[in-house]
This record gives structure tokens, C-alpha cells and sequence, in this order.
């Protein structure tokens, strides 16, 4: 060691240290090297801490809340009260609803996680903590660990209702790490699976390590990725490419934002290992560019990771080379679909091609390419550094390891939770997410997006697994995971992807392209009230009825790609699980969950009304008539359920059936 | 509640129709500004496309014709391909957009937690349809898919600056809060 590392700012790591124990080069008398290797590890581990530590939750979702403003007042009560301490932003844990979360670590004692902290909240929360007398109302759990003494009165992270019945592999680092510094993440034996694979194994001994764990994809339709590696690697070709599939279009899906924004090297790790396996040296990550934070934060770390020679030529003197590009996408839901994302990279229209020829034989530039999703990859170093067997220990028969599902909508405790396979629903709403706020019914669950389908509450003892999900008629889908309460309508919710999907069909095939319009047409004739309709639209409204479903089962057998043949699912599995919903909409001409307006009958309560005449001057067709200072009705033939006198009215009079 | 279909997405009017009379300075401006883009794309290939298209609409605001003409000529290609490109993606527009560039969420998470309301707001307080700029050029409106912040539903985001549990009825004041920033 010479003098110059010596001074070296606290917290970086000795590189060829690193670099030694990551190829194996490391000999008897490097021990004293080994060793300070291993104290700066655990330093930036921050198994304890020398100064005081603040941890900001920086990502979308915490900035979004307020997040910015509270790492302005952390850093400013740091320099007031005069504090040597440190303040580090790190990623989302995953608690959205407690955001934004602030995290503080004295010396000697257990990371304290507080929820909730706007920047008025600091100087209770961080001088609190300071002062020894953390708010236990803000409090929400402690990391213990040994060495650490933990406050009293407050649960372990393990203890706490959100984490408890979670397994966090893919999320390991996420909000627990400084996703800016590759250090923080070889500290926490990150690129050592990497490092390993390319010095001790095969490209097809990768796929059989693969292949034995079990992994499948986990983009939505659970291929094998080991099969699909392993064409590609068969396949003759002189350049073969990975594709890494961050363009996360599905509405109500955030996991590859979380995990890119807040372990961006686990990504880059997993898409080396993968890269290897099939014989790639050039890579790209496909990334919505509706992800600002999380592209700035890929390139920064494919900056590092190139800086320390884990992406580039010859790397870590293996003779392997690897190059990752960024391509962003340009906001084209389809282009989720993995040969429309081709094109997407060659410069054309994102339209998928028909298959075969299979990607994994002829894909990018007409060349073999594998194309993964972000949860996928990010699972290899894991997979890679634990063994198979442990990988396939965990979830069931047919579904190997965890899922990672953003969970949101009608639930208390929204966010980004992992869970082993076999997992049922009912414990991911109601043990994770903390149940239906404010009292309401429990009505279902939308799981995969545009993709998937609705789960009743008769189905949430559905476990979280490929199979048994396709049997309910949703399937995994990328991961998002909506809860629905009594005032969701299913009618409208299946009008709501209807429309998603006949606005983003790509045009290519007339399946997708005509038919999803024409379910929208016949969905939007079924809530649309009587004195709306014209001619023969009501004769219309029952004939499209009777074709709904003859009409989805063409579009599932005749459409081109996947996204296509599963653009019914949502009105299939609604009209499945929720028939009756439908045919109240259609016979009685009501929806029972208020969503759909143009159902509502609107009257006036004369008891309440004192004839105070707003809601007369805000009707926009002038159906409301009464004399000042006497109760005013609604002449129903003009009323266009606009909703504009319940607005107005400040005597709660108005009802509404 | 006839919110949809009405082109929410790419309800950017028809390609060369935006192009606001500018002075001719500005205009000597911005093609500088494209030059230098394709500059930094020397002897590029069709998948260079897309990059440069979200560049040029980076340092423009938008695709104007002439910048579409030019890139075309850059990269040997048809105007018509780049065009057809340009026209499939959301992200590309041919209208200039406002100062304040308005995003309502309509997510599913945020459906269920009725942004429909919340898009109806904002047009309300914007007098404008999506996809259209206010007169006085201060504030656009546009619809996004899911900006992934499901968490916190109803979003909204202006200029990528995130709203967090918008309630319809906090939209103008939010609105307002930027309109006041400029006036300061």
C-alpha cells in the first residue's frame, strides 16, 4: 500500500484488493491486504457506523412526496446543530405509503426507519434521534443486527407488518444502499457471482445452473430462461446480443423502476451473467423514457461498472468482453413485446414480427438475441452466488423463487413487495397491504396489467404461481397488482383497459386492431344511459352484448403477438367473476358502484333543499327549475347526469340512485 | 364522463401544422442546435433513428418539419420512414408545448383512484383539451400511461415535477402555484 490510499476518503474501497479477491488472486501473504479489504467492506456495509447517518429515500416515488425537501432540511439541521454526520440517498425500500422515509444510524446503535417525514417533521424525527428520543409515532421499525444495540419499544424490520411475510432477494439493496456508488454494492458482495461464473464456469454449465433453479421468466409469460439461453447459444452466428427489457409499459406496474433506480448493479451483474451464458458481447437495456431518474442512474452506473472493469474488453482478465448500451424507448406500450422491441432498437415502428423465426435464433440485425426482463436478470446474481438448490427451495412445484408485485390502488399500505411463490393473494392484500382503507368492502384484485384479469374475494386464497394464475384466468403478468373496493365498477374498469389497449394496438394485425375497438364501442354502449342514445343504439346495445364474447375469442386465436391474443383477458376475466355487474348494467341499467354516471338518476331531497338556487345556475342543460327559497327539482328527461349540482350543492341535497 | 377516446395519447395534430411563425433568429437558433445534435451522430444508421428524434425534441420542444427533413437527409433515409417513425411513438410531438408541461397519470392505480376527475379538472382549469397548449403558451396538457409512481396515486406531474394523492379539487391550486413562480 503506498501513502496515497492511506488518506483515501472514507468509505472507498482498496481497488486492487477488490480486484485480486474477485479473480482469485489473492495469496497467503496478502492477508494484511485481505484484511483492511474487509474493514472497508464493512464500513460501507455500515454494520456500524462512526457517524451519525441519515438515510433519504430518493427515488420517483419518495421524491414525488416530498423527499427533496426533506433532504434540504436534514442537511441544513446537520449544519445548524453543528452535527458531524453524514446524509445518504439511497432507493425505495418499498413502503410508498410511508413516504417519504427518512433513516437515521448513531454510532453503536440499530438503523432507526422513520415514515412520513415531510421537511417539517425533520427536527422532530432527526434531532429526536439525535437528542436519543426518537418519536415513536413517526418511528416504523429498527434494523437490528449484532453489535448494534436497538431502541426500545420499537419492532425489528422483520417484525414489522409490511415486511413479515416477504422475502426480499431481488429488492435486497433497495433502499438499504446508495445506489450511486458501485462501492456500497461490492461491499455487499456484489460482481463476486459475476467474477466467479466467468472464472470457474461454461456458458452451458450457466444454462444448466439455470436451468436447474427453476427460473422462468418473469416479464409475464414464465418461459424457462434457461431453454431460450440455450438456443441462443446454439445458434450459429457471429454476434449475438442481450436485451434487456426495462420499457415497463403495463399501467400499475413500478418493480424494474424501483430495482434500476435503487440497485441499478444488480442489473448490470445479472445481465453480465446472462450475457456470458449465451455467448453475447454487446447488451442493451431497453428503458421507458418515462423513467427519468432511473436512466440517469443506469448510465451513471454502467459508467462505474466500465470505470472498474466489470463491462468492457477482457474483463477482469478473462478474455470475455461485454458492451451495454442504453436504448430509451419513445412511450409505445407494444413495444413491450420482445419483437416489437427489436424493431424498436432498429429504428423502425414498434411492431412485432410474426415467429418464428424465434428471437433466440434470428432476433436483433437478424442475429440471435435473448431478450429478459428486469426482474429476470436481476435475480442471476443471487441465483449464481447462492447455488440452485437454494434458489429452488423457495416457491412451488412449477414456480421457483420470489415475485416481486407493486401493489397499489385501494389498499393501506401501498408499494413494492417481494414474496416467495406460493404466497397466497389473500396474505399480499391483507397481511402485507394492511387491507381496504376506510372501512369499504373488499371487491378484487387486478393482477398483470392489461394483460391479466380481476380475482374475486371467493379466489384470493389463489397462490402466486404461474399455473395456478392462469387457471383463475389472470395471469403473472409483469407484476402489478391494483386493489379494487366496492366503489370500483368492473364495467368501467374493463372499458378503462379496453381503452388502454385499442389507443396503444400497434395496427399491425386486424384482430387487435379492429376487434379491441369494437369491445370498447360495445362496453361503452352498455354504461351509456337511454336519453344518450339515438336510433337504433339501444337494439345495438344488445346485440353487442350478445357478441362480446364471441368477439374476444377471435381476437385471442387470431392476433399476432402476445399482447394481442391476451387483450380480452380483462373483460373476459370481469365478465367471469363479476357477470352479475354486467347484467345489472345491461338490464337494470344501474352500477352499483356509483362509477358509471351517465346510470345515476339525480333528485333532490326537499326536506334538505332550502332553495338556495346554485345548483339551478350550474346545471349546464338547465334541468333544474324551483322558485327562490323553495326546494328545487330535477326534471329527469333534460338531466345529463353531468354530477354538477351534487357538486354545487352545499346542503348535501342532492341524491343520487 | 366522456373522457376517453378522444385521442388522449397522440392527439398531437397532424405532422408540419405546428410550426409557430418564429423570428428568424430564433429559427437560426434552433437549427444550430440541430446541427449540433447530428454532430454528435456521425455517419449513423437507421437504429440511431429514435436517439436522434428524442434529441432534436429535446433541444427544440418539439419536431418541427424542417428538423424532420434534415434528420431524414442526415441518415439517408425517406421522410416518409422517418415520419412513419415519428408518428408511432407517444413521445414525439409536432406542436410546441408550454412552459409548464402538465402530466395527468391514468394508470390503472390512479384510474381506480379517479384521475378521470382529476384529467377533467385540469382541463377545466386550463380551458384545454389534452394534448393542447393554453394561448398564452404557459401550460400544455398531455395524458401518460403510468408514470410508475403507483404508490401515490391520483399523479400528476408538471415539467416532471410530482404531485403526489391529487385530489380533483387541489388541481388549480397546484396550477396556479406555477403560475404564480413565473409572475415572481
Amino acid at each position: 500500500m503506498n501513502a496515497a490510499s492511506e488518506t483515501r476518503r472514507d468509505g472507498e474501497l482498496p481497488r486492487s484488493e477488490m480486484r485480486a479477491v474477485l479473480t482469485g488472486a489473492t495469496r497467503k501473504a496478502d492477508e494484511v491486504r485481505v484484511k483492511r479489504l474487509e474493514d472497508a467492506m464493512r464500513r460501507l456495509r455500515r454494520d456500524d457506523v462512526e457517524r451519525p447517518t441519515v438515510f433519504v429515500g430518493t427515488g420517483t416515488c419518495g421524491l414525488g412526496a416530498g423527499a427533496g425537501k426533506t433532504l434540504a432540511a436534514v442537511k441544513e439541521l446537520l449544519a445548524t446543530r453543528g452535527v458531524d454526520g453524514d446524509v445518504v440517498e439511497v432507493g425505495c425500500i418499498g413502503l410508498c405509503a410511508s413516504e417519504p422515509m427518512v433513516d437515521v444510524q448513531l454510532p453503536g446503535r440499530a438503523r432507526l426507519s422513520f415514515g412520513g417525514v415531510t421537511a417539517k417533521h425533520v427536527a422532530e424525527v432527526v434531532g429526536g434521534t439525535l437528542d436519543g428520543s426518537p418519536p415513536a409515532d413517526k418511528a416504523l421499525y429498527q434494523f437490528a443486527g449484532a453489535g448494534r444495540a436497538p431502541w426500545d419499544g420499537i419492532p425489528a424490520q422483520g417484525e414489522h407488518p409490511f415486511f413479515r411475510p416477504q422475502k426480499r432477494w431481488v429488492l435486497k439493496n433497495c433502499g438499504i444502499i446508495d445506489p450511486a456508488r458501485i462501492d456500497e454494492y461490492l461491499a455487499g458482495g456484489g460482481y463476486s457471482a459475476f467474477a466467479r461464473t466467468i472464472r470457474t464456469l461454461t456458458p452451458p454449465e450457466v444454462c444448466d445452473l439455470v436451468e436447474r433453479a427453476g427460473l422462468r421468466g418473469r416479464g409475464g409469460g414464465g418461459f424457462p430462461a434457461a431453454s431460450k439461453w440455450r438456443t441462443a447459444l446454439n445458434s450459429p452466428g457471429d454476434r449475438k446480443y442481450l436485451v434487456c427489457n426495462a420499457d415497463e409499459g403495463d399501467p400499475g406496474a413500478f418493480m424494474d423502476r424501483a430495482v434500476v433506480e435503487g440497485d441499478p448493479h444488480r442489473l448490470l451483474e445479472g445481465m453480465a451473467i446472462a450475457a456470458y451464458a449465451i455467448g453475447a458481447s454487446k447488451a442493451y437495456v431497453y428503458i421507458r423514457a418515462e423513467y427519468p431518474l432511473a436512466v440517469a442512474r443506469l448510465h451513471e452506473a454502467i459508467e462505474q461498472a466500465r470505470s472498474w472493469g466489470f463491462i468492457g474488453g477482457d474483463i477482469l482478465g478473462s478474455g470475455v468482453d461485454l458492451e451495454i448500451a442504453v436504448k430509451q424507448g419513445a412511450g409505445a406500450f407494444v413495444c413491450g413485446e420482445e419483437t416489437a422491441l427489436l424493431n424498436s432498437i432498429e429504428g423502425r415502428r414498434g411492431m412485432p414480427r410474426p415467429r418464428p423465426p424465434y428471437p433466440a435464433v434470428s432476433g436483433l440485425f437478424g442475429k440471435p438475441t435473448i431478450i429478459n426482463n428486469v426482474e429476470t436478470l436481476a435475480n442471476l446474481p443471487g441465483l449464481v452466488a447462492g447455488g440452485a438448490d437454494a434458489f429452488a427451495a423457495i416457491g412451488t412445484a412449477g414456480s421457483k423463487g420470489t415475485k416481486v408485485f407493486a401493489l397499489s390502488g385501494k389498499v393501506t399500505r401501498t408499494g413494492l413487495v417481494e414474496v416467495p411463490m406460493g404466497t397466497t393473494l389473500r396474505e399480499i392484500v391483507y397481511a402485507v397491504g394492511g387491507g381496504v382503507p376506510d372501512g369499504k368492502a373488499f371487491k378484487a384484485v387486478q393482477i398483470g396489467g392489461p394483460s391479466g384479469g380481476c380475482i374475486p374475494e371467493s379466489h384470493l386464497d389463489t397462490v402466486v404461481d404461474y399455473e395456478s394464475l392462469k387457471a383463475v384466468g389472470a395471469m403473472m403478468g409483469s407484476g402489478g397488482l391494483v386493489v379494487m373496493d366496492e366503489t370500483t365498477c368492473m364495467v368501467d374498469l374493463a372499458k378503462f383497459f379496453m381503452d388502454f389497449i385499442q389507443r396503444e394496438s400497434c395496427g399491425k394485425c386486424i384482430p387487435c386492431r379492429e376487434g379491441t375497438r369494437r369491445m370498447l364501442e360495445i362496453l361503452q354502449r352498455i354504461t351509456r344511459s337511454r336519453r344518450n342514445e339515438h336510433d337504433s343504439d339501444a337494439l345495438e346495445r344488445f346485440q353487442g352484448v350478445m357478441y362480446l364474447e364471441r368477439l374476444a375469442g377471435v381476437i385471442q386465436d387470431t392476433s399476432l403477438c402476445g399482447l394481442g391474443q391476451s387483450a380480452p383477458n380483462p373483460v373476459l376475466s370481469t365478465l367471469r367473476w363479476f357477470r352479475e355487474e354486467y347484467e345489472e348494467h345491461v338490464f337494470d341499467r344501474k352500477c352499483r358502484a356509483g362509477a358509471c354516471t351517465e346510470l345515476m338518476t339525480f333528485s333532490i331531497d326537499a326536506a334538505k333543499c332550502n332553495g338556495c338556487s346554485l345548483c339551478a345556475r350550474n346545471c349546464p342543460t338547465a334541468a333544474i327549475l324551483g322558485a327562490p327559497r323553495s326546494p328545487h327539482y330535477v326534471v329527469p328527461d333534460k338531466c345529463i347526469a353531468c354530477g354538477q349540482c351534487r357538486t354545487e350543492c352545499r346542503h348535501d341535497a342532492v341524491v343520487v340512485a | 364522463m366522456k373522457v376517453q377516446n378522444t385521442g388522449e395519447q397522440k392527439g398531437a395534430g397532424l405532422p408540419g401544422i405546428g410550426e409557430s411563425a418564429r423570428s428568424e433568429k430564433q429559427g437560426a437558433k434552433v437549427e444550430g442546435r440541430i446541427e449540433e445534435v447530428l454532430s454528435r451522430h456521425p455517419g449513423a444508421g437507421r437504429d440511431s433513428l429514435i436517439p436522434i428524434l428524442q434529441e432534436v425534441q429535446e433541444a427544440e420542444g418539439h419536431l418541427s418539419r424542417e428538423s424532420v427533413l434534415r434528420v431524414a437527409r442526415h441518415l439517408a433515409l425517406p421522410p416518409s420512414k422517418v415520419y412513419g417513425v415519428a408518428t408511432f411513438y407517444n413521445q414525439f410531438r409536432f406542436q410546441a408545448r408550454g412552459t409548464y408541461n402538465v402530466q395527468v397519470c391514468r394508470g390503472t392505480a390512479c384510474h381506480v383512484k379517479g384521475s378521470a376527475a382529476v384529467l377533467d379538472a385540469a382541463k377545466r382549469a386550463l380551458k384545454i383539451e389534452t394534448g393542447e397548449t393554453t394561448r398564452d403558451g404557459m401550460f400544455s396538457l398531455e395524458v401518460v400511461a403510468c408514470i410508475g409512481a403507483c404508490g401515490l396515486a391520483p399523479v400528476i406531474a408538471v415539467n416532471g415535477e410530482f404531485h403526489a394523492g391529487v385530489a380533483p379539487e387541489k388541481v388549480a391550486g397546484i396550477l396556479n402555484s406555477y403560475k404564480r413562480r413565473t409572475a415572481a
